[in-house]
């Protein structure tokens, strides 16, 4: 029954070349589209198709290495890995999330947190400052959505040393403290631009080509001695232990270029690993002001001596241990009597101090102070720094000129205080100080002569060597060194505070011929020792022994009798007035 | 072994006794060309699969062991002689509908579509053997009558077709629906219908348009709207297309080369690996390269067409013609939805996609294809 129509023959019909030729035709406008496609429509196609796949991204800048006068690394860059997040591409039911989340260090449920709350983002950082190996790790996890970029970090192989002193770079390594601040545009470089290959899921699949370079930032050398800075550290952070004090600084200056070779602050910080513990970040040495106190008589005393009334040996009256100025009373804690101007500065005589320089013209100990460089920032360009208060009075108040003769009434940075003094270790010539390796001599500007610095310094001597002197503990074995104390009570909201004390001494050596100075504060110390010469003294001692043995100064002096004197016996020994009491 | 045996045992037998010398590939029940097209095709898949599924050696040679199944079953097909499978005819289709029945009663759902019946050791898709049995059965129905059919006899026919499709679009499965659609309206076309019938069902269609609009899915409705204008919303429903185009037009002439298709291997296109795998080939070897799968394609509707005028019968030649005329026209629609012609609809291309069910069946067919070819004896029933 299924034979009848055995004489059909379809290949001959009508109907089945019809139906042939449909076919063909469907196969020709197949054929007509795709040309129309890739060949007439090909260079909009391909950019199209470039514009989902081609992007410029930034290649991050190597910040400049700091390092120190000799080229020891400060601060250095290191290769980081940063991870980000597209919440659009994100998936929340990824099972490789627990993996990523232990990786990162955080869990599943912060991530997912972090990509609903930005879900109208498309770049969220999940984290950034990763050991590039975990980096490695999240990229081969390939999880949609989340990407990982390369940056850089620093690293301060010092730590808490240089803390102070180089501050620190944000996430973006930016500078925000310190050096890294006010030589950013210099250490940070130019990020460059490159041309990548991204999947739909962000992924940079290929580079293409560079667009830009990245310029790296440049180097920095500073002026500090990372040996004279660990060995400055060491000793300031033993005597603010020892002494219970709250705070302390220490600055070591070459005198002869002006250069800080150290520069250390108690408390302090680790910048490799910071906590939010931000009392701890200031330089104090440059940022914080106090009341010099007995420091300043040795300017005050520049300032007479320059004027040519009063000469080295010249002798003063001191007693009866007390005066009156305008209404009101500048005492000693003793009587001295009639003292010759080194005893004045070993006593530290406020009522020597006042009487010179009530005899002096009114405005002399202001421009002294000035030219000294009170009041004024130094040229160190760290951020933040305070320039102190120097009032200025015309006609002057009596009282206000005799208390400044010894330091009160007025405030200065500990740097300035350094600074002041290494004038005198370089015969009267003032030198900008520099946190920067100079190569070549700085221009100096003459503040005093060299004959008064050099009286100066032969008359601070006394303050550590002669009997009853406020600083002998200050004495270092070999060297010849002289210098100031002075210790100042604290001020409070309502005056001055009972037992509370700023200790401080500043010290240059060899006495003869000044190569270093070092000052050495401490602040606010809880224990019963608090005077400047007793507390600052010992710690500048170490110092500056310790530096001066490392620069290979040839010792100067062989007698006995420059071994300190245990502590014990010295404050039996010593008439501890360079505290001032109102 | 035991066909080269086979083989030797025949040719022997016709040496003896001096009849006409029969080919290797008849005695083998195949047809040498169609075989070949099949297999170039299929390598030339390969090819573009690994590229498209990103290098992935595991995807390839799972899609080659598919193949190395599916080209066993076309052998294995081609040796049953065409009279078995018209007597079978009605009882796989009868089997088929019952598991079609059983798929939307109990099947496995994946994907949103319930499609696979789970057989323990591997899961099943019966509309993809409906496929295969679509125009066995309407060729054994129509084989019985003198053509061309009556009207009576269309809308039997018609009920036929529309049991398995409407079963399948349940699912749903849109795609396969249409494909055993036009299995079965193939096979109608021909058996001769008269031109007038065919255009009133043009007009009817064309009137019953809206309505089955009004029956659509909004996903299906969407996706029509989409095709006429994809920019409407590249991120969500013109993206398909959109990068699909880009691909192809991207290619060039020339193309990009193998292996250097930034569309696919970044992902960019979707199911570059299945349904989307011709606009891989389009960005990776160019308008050429398109030129070159389309030609298979139309080498092998040639000579299945070849095949189907030779048939000797008439459930041969609407069997064979029909299996062909299905073959090429998917392939035809899914180029065309790549290409941005016809709305995206869940079709592969076949011998090429990545696919199980799908692949197996096609070159399956062609089995049944060669064995209509290759057993020109008739045997009275």
């Amino acid at each position: 029954m299924h034979s009848s129509n055995k004489n059909y023959a379809p290949a001959k019909s009508w109907r089945f070349k019809a139906m042939l030729g449909l076919l063909v035709c469907f196969a020709l406008i197949l054929i007509g589209r795709i040309v129309y496609l890739s060949v007439f429509n090909q260079r909009f196609l391909k950019t199209q198709g470039d514009i989902r796949a081609l992007r410029v991204v930034t290649i991050p800048a190597y910040r400049g290495m700091i390092t120190d006068r000799n080229g020891y690394p400060l601060a250095i860059s290191t290769p980081v890995s940063a991870v980000w997040l597209d919440p659009l591409l994100f998936d929340s039911q990824n099972p490789q999330l627990s993996t990523l989340a232990k990786l990162l260090g955080s869990n599943v449920r912060d991530i997912i947190a972090r990509a609903a709350k930005n879900s109208h983002r498309e770049f969220v950082y999940l984290k950034r400052g990763l050991d590039p190996v975990v980096g490695k790790q999240i990229i081969d996890l390939a999880i949609p959505g989340v990407s990982v970029q390369q940056e850089y970090k620093r690293f301060y192989p010092e730590g808490e040393v240089t803390a102070h002193l180089l501050g620190f770079t944000n996430i973006d390594d930016q500078g925000q403290e310190g050096l890294e601040l006010t030589y950013n545009g210099w250490l940070a470089g130019v990020p460059g631009r490159k041309q990548v290959l991204k999947d739909r899921l962000g992924r940079t699949v290929a580079d293409i080509q560079t667009v830009k370079p990245a310029e790296p930032g440049h180097n920095l050398s500073l002026s500090i001695d990372r040996r004279m800075q660990f060995l400055a550290y060491q000793a300031l952070s033993e005597g603010v232990t020892k002494f219970k004090a709250v705070s302390g600084s220490a600055i070591v200056i070459d005198v002869k270029t002006g250069e800080i070779l150290a520069m250390v602050n108690v408390p302090t910080y680790n910048p490799n690993n910071r906590q939010s513990d931000h009392d701890a970040y200031r330089n104090r040495a440059v940022t914080d002001v106090y009341e010099p106190g007995s420091v300043m008589k040795t300017i005050s005393m520049a300032s007479a001596l320059a004027s040519g009334q009063i000469q080295a040996n010249t002798k003063i009256d001191t007693s009866p241990g007390y005066m009156m100025v305008a209404g009101h009373r500048v005492e000693d804690e003793h009587d001295n009597g009639v003292i010759d101007m080194a005893t004045l500065l070993a006593k530290s005589s406020n009522v020597g101090m006042s009487k010179i320089t009530l005899a002096l013209p009114p405005d002399q100990l202001w421009q002294t102070f000035h030219a000294f460089g009170f009041g004024q920032v130094t040229n160190s360009n760290f951020p933040g720094e305070s320039a102190g208060i120097l009032r200025h009075e015309n006609p002057w108040h009596l009282f206000d000129l005799a208390t400044m003769s010894f330091g009160y009434g007025m405030s200065a940075t500990p740097l300035q205080v350094a600074a002041a003094y290494a004038v005198l270790g370089n015969e009267g010539v003032k030198l900008p100080v520099s946190l920067l390796r100079l190569t070549t001599a700085p221009q100096g500007q003459r503040i005093v002569d060299a004959k008064v610095a050099r009286d100066l310094l032969d008359l601070l001597e006394a303050v550590i060597y002669q009997h009853g002197g406020t600083a002998p503990l200050a004495k270092v074995p070999g060297y010849r060194v002289t210098g100031k104390t002075g210790t100042t009570r604290l001020l409070g909201p309502h005056g001055y505070l009972k037992h509370r004390y700023n200790g401080a001494f500043v010290g240059l050596a060899p006495a003869h011929k000044p190569k270093l100075l070092v000052y050495v504060q401490i602040h606010d110390p809880q224990g019963v020792v608090y005077y400047g010469g007793y507390t600052a003294g010992p710690v500048f001692a170490k110092i500056m022994g310790n530096s001066l043995r490392l620069l290979g100064v040839l010792p100067d002096d062989a007698s006995p009798e420059t071994a300190p004197p245990s502590v014990s016996d010295a404050l039996q020994d010593a008439d501890n007035n360079d505290v001032n009491d109102f | 072994m035991s066909l080269l045996h086979a083989y030797w045992q025949t040719w022997i037998h016709h040496r003896r006794r001096r009849l006409p010398y029969r080919s290797w590939w008849q005695t083998l029940h195949l047809d040498g060309p169609l075989l070949l097209a099949l297999l170039c095709l299929s390598g030339c898949g390969l090819v573009i699969l690994y590229s498209a599924s990103g290098q992935n050696w595991l995807t390839v040679s799972q899609q080659a062991v598919k193949l190395s199944l599916a080209f066993i079953f076309l052998v294995i097909l081609a040796q049953i002689p065409p009279q078995r499978y018209r007597l079978w005819a009605p009882w796989l289709y009868s089997i088929c509908v019952l598991m079609l029945v059983m798929v939307l009663a109990l099947g496995v759902i994946s994907k949103g579509s319930q499609r696979w019946l789970n057989l323990g050791l591997f899961r099943f898709q019966p509309s993809e053997l409906m496929k295969l049995v679509m125009p066995l059965m309407l060729a054994w129905y129509f084989d019985g009558f003198h053509l061309p059919p009556t009207l009576k006899q269309l809308a039997t026919a018609l009920v036929l077709i529309l049991v398995p499709v409407l079963l399948v679009a349940k699912q749903p499965d849109l795609g396969t629906a249409l494909i055993i659609a036009f299995a079965g309206i193939g096979v109608i076309l021909l058996a001769g219908i008269r031109w007038r019938i065919v255009l009133c069902a043009f007009i009817a269609l064309a009137a019953l348009g809206p309505m089955l609009w009004h029956f659509m899915r909004d996903y299906q409705k969407q996706r029509i709207f989409t095709l006429l204008n994809p920019e409407h919303d590249p991120l969500g429903k013109g993206y398909h297309i959109i990068q699909s185009k880009i691909a192809i037009g991207s290619g060039g002439l020339w193309g990009k080369g193998w292996l250097h298709g930034s569309q696919a291997h970044l992902s960019f296109l979707p199911e570059h690996a299945t349904d989307f795998i011709f606009a891989v080939s389009g960005e990776e070897f160019g308008f050429l390269g398109s030129v070159v799968l389309i030609s298979l394609f139309g080498f092998i509707l040639g000579r299945g067409l070849f095949i189907t005028s030779g048939a000797k019968d008439s459930f041969g030649r609407l069997a064979a013609g029909s299996i062909t005329l299905l073959f090429f026209l998917s392939a035809f629609v899914n180029m065309a939805m790549v290409s941005g012609l016809l709305p995206v609809v869940g079709i592969p291309l076949p011998l090429v996609s990545y696919g199980g069910t799908a692949l197996v069946t096609f070159i399956a067919c062609f089995g049944i294809v060669m064995s209509i070819h290759a057993h020109p004896k008739l045997v009275s029933t």
